[in-house]
């Protein structure tokens, strides 16, 4: 998106004011107005994410991957500007890896979490990134750290995040209980997902789903038509 | 002003609402006890949203012209006149006012009914809906959980359980809770308190 707006530019000033010649989305950026999701569970985590990246109101991709790997065992929910998580999380991803090699031993996700937390404050300005970090080590089990916009860090048991998160903010207060399975968790967050998906714009396509523990990553896909159904359409 | 209000159709009809009242941009409360369910006849009740100063004119206006329209037709009205009564003013009016309306009652020919007039003036008849700022973050519990032909308890357990989950995540909706079961034998309201709402799990 970003090439095709420099080349139309290069035509000459007058082009980008012409409303009707260019469609309004070669000029909006690219985000990922998002629905993800992070779930703790004794042994590791399940995270999860839906696949739409838009560009204003068209749809740049609609099985986008939201969930990116930074290391063996950790992972990252991206939300907010496609281009500012995805360069945070190489950035990231390059840092722990190194530390990694340092210490000769398979990183903290807190070290993860603290490396994200690092960027997105020091440039809080100019980013506008949302990020669940969650993983597995030996040390603490499964962990889910929140890094919402503004660069604060929290860990929790649970997070959502994402423009479609709002709307599914009741549904895990109320569904959410302490020490669930891992199919319980893989459950919630499909249904979480799903609804999410029905009433947020921004978020739609299919639900990814991930989970992670000392044996390692699992990865699915649910698709359009094996999402849970909702009663009230 | 914020608020949450939330009706949901069995045989009768339940509405809910929750009380802050706060101005917008500096969250002072300027009262925890607003009852935001009026009763615009009998049998009909409205939830308001919105701008208060705004909804309540418009329910005031409402009152008068739905009770004048009763004594013409001889007999009571309908809930699809209520709705439309506001409709016509929110639709008429939508430059000057910021108000939305949740009409859920009883009448003798369509039995229980719902109807929402949103911002600009749409009317439409749902089952089941929700509105105000708290609404956003109960929209994935509401639509999980509502089935329906629910019976009266079911309802008003979905009702307070729907209003607990937003008040515990909007800032500007909390206080107490008002609860209205309309059904053809007469209206029933309800006050809960906040501490005597369902607790969920919190963080």
């Amino acid at each position: 998106m970003a090439a095709t707006a420099s080349m139309m530019q290069s035509f000459g000033p007058n082009l980008s004011a012409q409303n009707d010649l260019v469609p309004d989305w070669t000029r909006t950026e690219v985000s990922t107005g998002t629905t993800i999701m992070a779930v703790e569970y004794d042994g590791g985590v399940v995270i999860g994410a839906d696949s739409r990246t838009t560009t204003g109101a068209y749809i740049a991709n609609r099985v986008t991957d939201k969930l990116t790997p930074i290391h063996d065992r950790i992972f990252c929910c991206r939300s907010g500007s496609a281009a500012d998580t995805q360069a945070i999380a190489d950035v990231v991803a390059y840092q722990l890896g190194f530390h990694s090699i340092e210490l000769d031993e398979p990183p903290l996700v807190e070290t993860a979490a603290h490396l994200f937390k690092a960027s997105c404050y020091r440039y809080r300005e100019e980013l506008t990134a949302g990020i669940l970090v969650a993983g597995w080590d030996r040390r603490r089990g499964g962990q889910v750290y929140c890094v919402p916009i503004g660069g604060m860090l929290v860990r929790q048991p649970v997070s959502v995040g994402g423009s479609g998160s709002t709307y599914i903010y009741g549904f895990m207060d109320s569904n959410y209980k302490p020490s669930m399975s891992k199919e319980q968790c893989l459950e919630l967050t499909a249904t979480a997902l799903t609804l999410a998906m029905e009433r947020d714009g921004s978020s739609g396509g299919v639900v990814r789903l991930a989970s992670i523990s000392e044996d390692g990553v699992e990865r699915r896909v649910i698709l359009g038509n094996q999402l849970p159904k909702i009663s009230t359409h | 002003m914020e608020k949450r209000c939330l009706d949901a159709q069995f045989k009768g009809v339940s509405t809910g609402v929750s009380k802050y009242n706060a101005l917008n941009h500096h969250f002072y409360v300027s009262s925890k006890t607003i009852n935001k369910v009026i009763q615009v006849h009998d049998r009909i009740f409205c939830c308001m949203a919105g701008s208060l100063a705004d909804a309540q004119a418009v329910l005031k206006t409402a009152k008068f012209h739905l009770s004048f329209h009763s004594v013409q037709m001889e007999s009571s009205p309908q809930v699809i006149a209520a709705a439309s009564v506001l409709k016509e003013l929110c639709y008429k009016n939508k430059d000057e006012l910021q108000a939305g309306f949740i009409t859920a009652g009883w009448d003798r020919k369509k039995g229980p009914q719902i109807y929402v007039v949103s911002l600009g003036g749409m009317l439409i008849k749902q089952e089941v809906t929700i509105g105000g700022s708290g609404s956003t973050y109960i929209y994935g519990y509401v639509d999980a959980k509502y089935r329906p032909n629910m019976s009266r308890e079911e309802c008003l357990q979905f009702a307070t359980n729907a209003l607990a989950l937003a008040m515990g995540r909007d800032n500007v909706s909390g206080g107490v809770a008002h609860l209205v079961v309309i059904t053809e034998s007469g209206a029933e309201h309800t006050v809960v308190p906040g501490d005597k709402l369902p607790k969920f799990h919190d963080e």
